[in-house]
């Protein structure tokens, strides 16, 4: 093993083989995630979130909802059955970062989206053991105290929109009176907010129509997660679907 | 002049923080600002204290040990906090009604998990192979560690990262990816402590004595560099504004999965293992006082172990939207890596040959012998649980907590608690520790506590993947989630227990260190050095 000398007593010619053996696989496996065109399968419905929406992410984020709850239905049978359709990578394609997670301490939340009311979520949040006795969770009852913060919302979609997601203009200049407008079913402005954001449900969600609170927009991001993508659509078995 | 050099460093990120204090966007930064503005205003008086009294010479006739005595206290400070939070949030898994308050949202489980795991990698296992790597690279370069003062900005600079990503969890301050939540400002930061690091390190290499660089070098230089290109891609974000806590990433969805868990798997395959089988290298050849097994196995080990787990990150997304191609890749060279891993485990454990005694008289090797036991375990399980099929199980559950806390507390956990014991003794000259006997008591109650530990996430782990996948005689799902939650009920007071042992054990070495360190001789055990307890090579009468 003489050869091997060149390396220990070298120390420059030691770090560039050990950066050249570390940088393989990486490039192997993650560059051709960003060209294959077959990595995210194209399907109808998935649309960027709603301003509420997003905040309310970001708030499943803050709390670390991830660390218990994943968002990602594997193809396998029980799963299918428990949970609904396997996830789809199009259905996280705006989601940065991705919440997929990597342990159920709870159960996945992929589909959880219109599986519940919104009085059952705020009964949960306050104290989960009052409707399911033997949960494990924490109580998040401050999240209906606590006001929304917005006042960087235009900035963070701007960011969101530089890394890619379709926000335009008017999606922007709108935000705030989307988080409005979305609180509300008679909103004036329902028919402009269902063109930019289809399909997204208009309600009060906490239950306290004259505040913008945190739990307004947790539930609203709940009841969007799983819901973009039509399955009766969606040929799963199609060839261009399969990966 | 280095001194200014990294002055101006300290009074741009004063600075900053000024202006984060007065333009604050979001809540978080403006707590944040204030807490940068005190420790680096702090730190600048420190300097300028310090030169105050005149500049301090940095004889390169001898090491630098002081900092390694801080790194020593840090590593125990920080097991203990990491160790207790790890308690704290097993407790709240089985007793949900008496760990969880409803007035003090940032005591919830999901901000002290990430809590707990940062404070265990990165601050306990951190600062122990900052301090480790600091103490063998003089050792075995017989130079005094580069760059004068800068050893000191990576220590305190890691430690401030330590601090800003611990608080800001607590805050609400991350971006959600599993070992990398801090966010932006602290990422950077960690960016440029971690280059000092390497620089220190290389510069420590560049002015050696010695002709070879010794191979527990390779691994901490491997383990420096790799983790800087891990850290970097992986936390690519654009900051929502230069006075926001909050970033967004740049990658999304299944980019971004694969991203993270290459990130993900290579901070335990760089961080935990390339940096703590350094630690191994230098500390068990040295404390059993022989040769390393094997020249050439430490050379492919080390090329392999290096090669072979980067590839391995796509095992953690199995069956999920990530292409199977990348999949099938993940998996089949998580099971190539059992090789090097064992390599590793194998010239780790055949050092003692000849020595093998010292397992029976010296609680310190028996420690860092039974961590490689633990790390060829766990390094088995890990491939094991790549197998898809496999995976199809134990992915989700409470199986993969135990098989991260076997190589987290068996493997990491006992190879720094014997450099801690080794390095105490040697840095502040003792002639042994201060009780052995309380080597034993710390060594036995841990030990216990992993098995608890790792016995009850094994069944409570595979009970799940099982009553999720159970159907009855007609064809239903058998269990509902929650009954899955509510069987997991004993198998998280057992892990507690498991848990509350580890910490006990980690509470005992403190005191033994602290004691060690004052110069203390536990009466009781003679005042005899360990070199003279051994027996003498005599004939047998």
């Amino acid at each position: 093993m003489n050869w091997h000398g060149v390396f220990e007593r070298n120390s420059m010619i030691l770090l560039i083989g050990i950066l050249i053996m570390v940088s393989i696989g990486g490039l192997v496996q993650l560059a051709p995630l960003f060209y294959l065109e077959n990595t995210i399968e194209e399907v109808e419905g998935v649309r960027p979130y709603t301003p509420l929406e997003l905040m309310g992410r970001r708030l499943y984020v803050r709390e670390g909802c991830y660390v218990c709850h994943s968002q990602m239905v594997r193809p396998l049978r029980d799963e299918v059955e428990r949970y609904g359709h396997y996830s789809l990578a199009a259905e996280s394609m705006y989601d940065h970062p991705f919440q997929w997670g990597s342990k159920r301490t709870g159960p996945d939340l992929a589909r959880v989206g219109g599986k519940y009311s919104d009085e059952w979520h705020r009964d949960h949040f306050a104290n989960p053991r009052d409707v399911v006795p033997e949960s494990v969770m924490p109580p998040y009852a401050f999240l209906a105290d606590a006001e929304l913060e917005l006042n960087e919302l235009e900035t963070i979609m701007g960011t969101h929109r530089i890394v890619g997601v379709p926000y335009n203009d008017e999606m922007i200049e709108a935000a705030q009176s989307d988080i409005a407008a979305q609180l509300d079913p008679f909103s004036p402005d329902y028919d402009a907010f269902q063109a930019r954001y289809p399909g997204a449900v208009m309600r009060d969600f906490d239950g306290d129509p004259d505040r913008v609170t945190e739990l307004d927009a947790m539930i609203a991001y709940l009841q969007a997660l799983g819901t973009m993508v039509d399955f009766d659509e969606y040929e799963a078995d199609a060839p261009e679907n399969l990966r | 002049m280095d001194v200014f050099l990294q002055l101006a460093i300290l009074v741009g990120c004063a600075f900053y923080a000024v202006i984060a204090v007065a333009q604050a966007g979001d809540s978080g930064m403006a707590i944040h600002g204030w807490f940068f503005l005190i420790l680096f205003v702090a730190w600048i008086v420190g300097i300028c204290m310090r030169y105050g009294f005149g500049a301090p010479v940095w004889d390169q006739t001898r090491y630098e040990d002081g900092i390694i005595k801080w790194g020593v206290f840090a590593t125990a400070f920080w097991g203990v906090a990491g160790f207790l939070v790890g308690l704290v949030i097993a407790l709240q898994l089985a007793f949900p009604n008496l760990f969880y308050f409803e007035q003090f949202g940032w005591t919830n489980f999901g901000r002290l998990r990430p809590l707990h795991t940062s404070a265990v990698i990165f601050a306990f296992g951190g600062n122990a192979l900052i301090a480790t790597s600091f103490y063998v690279v003089q050792r075995t370069t017989r130079a005094r560690l580069a760059g004068g003062l800068w050893p000191w900005f990576v220590f305190w600079g890691f430690n401030l990262f330590i601090v800003i990503a611990a608080t800001g969890y607590l805050l609400g301050i991350t971006q959600s990816k599993e070992y990398a939540e801090p966010e932006w400002y602290a990422d950077l930061w960690l960016t440029i402590v971690w280059v000092v690091y390497l620089l220190v390190f290389l510069g420590t290499l560049w002015k050696r004595k010695e002709r070879h660089i010794y191979v527990a070098n390779w691994f901490y230089l491997a383990f420096i560099v790799t983790i800087a290109m891990l850290h970097i891609v992986n936390n690519l974000a654009i900051p929502v504004s230069f006075t926001s806590s909050t970033s967004v990433i740049v990658w999304a969805g299944v980019q971004d999965a694969l991203t993270q868990w290459w990130y993900g798997h290579n901070a335990v395959g760089f961080f935990l293992t390339a940096g703590f089988l350094g630690i191994m290298y230098y500390f068990i050849p040295k404390r059993a006082e022989r040769p390393v097994y094997s020249y050439r196995l430490s050379i492919v080990h080390f090329w392999t172990l290096i090669f072979i787990y980067i590839w391995a990150g796509p095992h953690h997304l199995h069956y999920t939207a990530l292409p199977e191609w990348a999949q099938t890749l993940g998996m089949v060279f998580s099971v190539m890596l059992w090789m090097p891993s064992w390599g590793g485990m194998i010239n780790g454990l055949m050092t003692l040959s000849g020595a093998w005694d010292k397992l029976r008289t010296d609680p310190v090797i028996r420690m860092m012998v039974v961590s490689v036991a633990f790390y060829g375990m766990s390094t088995f399980e890990g491939p094991v649980m790549s197998v898809r099929a496999v995976n199809s199980l134990s992915h989700y559950t409470d199986w993969t907590i135990g098989h991260v806390h076997s190589g987290a507390l068996g493997w990491v956990g006992y190879i720094s608690f014997g450099a801690l014991y080794c390095l105490t003794q040697w840095l502040w000259k003792r002639r042994r520790l201060y009780s052995y006997a309380l080597v034993e008591w710390h060594f036995w109650i841990s030990t216990l506590g992993i098995l608890l530990y790792i016995t009850s996430m094994w069944v409570s782990g595979i009970m799940q993947g099982l009553m999720w996948r159970a159907y009855n005689e007609f064809g239903f799902l058998e269990y509902s989630f929650v009954e899955s939650v509510e069987a997991t009920h004993p198998y998280y007071v057992i892990r507690a227990i498991g848990g509350g042992m580890f910490l006990i054990g980690a509470l005992i070495m403190c005191y033994n260190l602290w004691r060690t360190a004052r110069g203390d001789l536990r009466a009781a055990e003679g005042d005899v050095a360990e070199a003279d307890a051994r027996p003498a090579a005599a004939p047998a009468e």
